[in-house]
């Protein structure tokens, strides 16, 4: 099993003022993630556990290239991997980034 | 919290165990004990070289059924099956013991536990037994604190093992076509007792045997609904109010009603050999008919009844 972080340092600050959101199941193929605003407004990071070890280039790919896409400043995001490709991890992102985003 | 646009029309197999929380319960009243934020994660799971879920796949907490409050316990079948963990355990038998200690000071009317569940985690299976026996244990104590449990059983883990141990405990069980309830699954007892006496591959026989329309028929439900979120919604609506409460007498009618069950139909090797010696004159309809057909047809004489 793998445990790891993916940091942004200079984040556009994320939209909305929901505390939380969790999205997604922990199933093959699929990934939990529990997205909270707990960070400073510049900062954010994606906190990985997976049983599929050696993919750690990929996940930070996909991480920063989510990052350089959607303002995620403020946000911290914890993932609970279930063997996930990187477009659904990605779609997740997005996910849970519009459901804390969304008011409230 | 939830992304789809219509909860209460959605197909209650397919939803998620927080979307169908949201769907049953009135719009907006669910407040949640121990969230995610918590991390209540297996302390088990890494050992074996597998992630755990944040909630440890059930989700507990507090809302409202059409203006009564209630408390509530969804099962994520997709997380290892919603099968019980140590902390998955705990959490359910912590939302049942709370339900005895408030339910005068609360006033709560019911308990809802959407179980979908093969049973108990292999990886954590004597803290999954023993949360299992608490459990149990801590329906009857509800009950007899006058709060019914109600049983919702429609995801695709149905409520096998521990799990169906647990929807014989409640005041009512509420099932759709997809629901399956037994004790032992299917590949259990074929790898026990071979082939000839359960094949496990032959899906229709799964489902003749342990289905929802086969526990409705006889009584082992008490409500067939359709598959979707507001069924089930209605149904545990109407149930509440019809909940037997639990006593010596209702354990006795409930004994009656088991024996007299076996008396009839012990010997029958299918589903179709008890609908046709109930007199039923085309067993096969029972299978064939369609969602809406099956529930307004009639269920066996055995079915009806004040017990359980």
């Amino acid at each position: 099993m793998e445990h790891f972080q993916v940091r942004a340092t200079s984040a556009r600050r994320a939209p909305g003022s929901r505390r939380q959101a969790i999205v997604g199941v922990n199933a093959s193929g699929n990934v939990e993630i529990l997205v909270e605003r707990v960070l400073p407004d510049t900062d954010s990071v994606v906190e990985v556990t997976t049983a599929v070890a050696g993919f750690q280039n990929l996940w930070q790919a996909v991480i920063t290239d989510f990052f350089a896409r959607f303002p995620t400043g403020g946000l911290r995001f914890a993932i609970n991997d279930g063997g996930a490709k990187p477009d659904v991890v990605t779609l997740r992102l997005m996910q849970s980034a519009q459901q804390v985003g969304g008011g409230q | 919290m939830s992304d789809l646009v219509d909860l209460v029309n959605h197909d209650y197999y397919e939803a998620s165990a927080r979307d169908r929380i949201a769907g049953v319960l009135d719009p907006g009243s669910f407040h949640e004990f121990l969230g995610a934020e918590n991390r209540t994660i297996s302390p088990h799971l890494a050992q074996f070289n597998l992630t755990g879920a944040f909630d440890d796949g059930l989700i507990i907490g507090a809302g409202r059924l059409d203006g009564q409050p209630v408390y509530i316990a969804a099962q994520e079948g997709r997380f290892m099956g919603g099968a019980f963990g140590e902390i998955h355990g705990a959490k359910l038998v912590g939302l049942l013991r709370a339900a005895s200690a408030n339910a005068k000071s609360k006033g709560i009317k019911a308990v809802l536990l959407l179980l979908d569940t093969g049973g108990v985690r292999l990886q954590e299976a004597n803290a999954g037994e023993l949360a299992i026996s608490e459990a149990v244990h801590a329906i009857v104590e509800a009950r007899l604190a006058g709060v019914p449990v109600l049983a919702l059983v429609g995801g695709r883990s149905g409520a096998f093992g521990g799990g169906g141990i647990v929807t014989a405990y409640c005041s009512r069980i509420i099932v759709s076509d997809h629901g399956r309830i037994g004790v032992s699954g299917p590949e259990v007892i074929e790898t026990n007792k071979g082939v000839e006496e359960f094949d496990a591959k032959d899906k229709g026989l799964v489902w003749r045997v342990t289905g929802g329309r086969t526990r409705a028929m006889m009584g082992g439900a008490d409500c067939f609904v359709r598959g979707r979120v507001k069924n089930f919604r209605a149904a545990a609506i109407a149930q509440i109010s019809v909940a037997p409460q639990f006593a010596l007498a209702t354990l006795v009618a409930e004994q009656k009603r088991l024996a007299e069950r076996l008396q009839s139909y012990g010997d029958c090797r299918d589903a179709p050999e008890i609908w046709r010696k109930a007199g039923i004159a085309d067993p096969a309809s029972i299978a064939d008919a369609s969602e809406e057909v099956f529930a307004s047809m009639p269920r066996l004489k055995e079915a009806a009844h004040d017990a359980r």
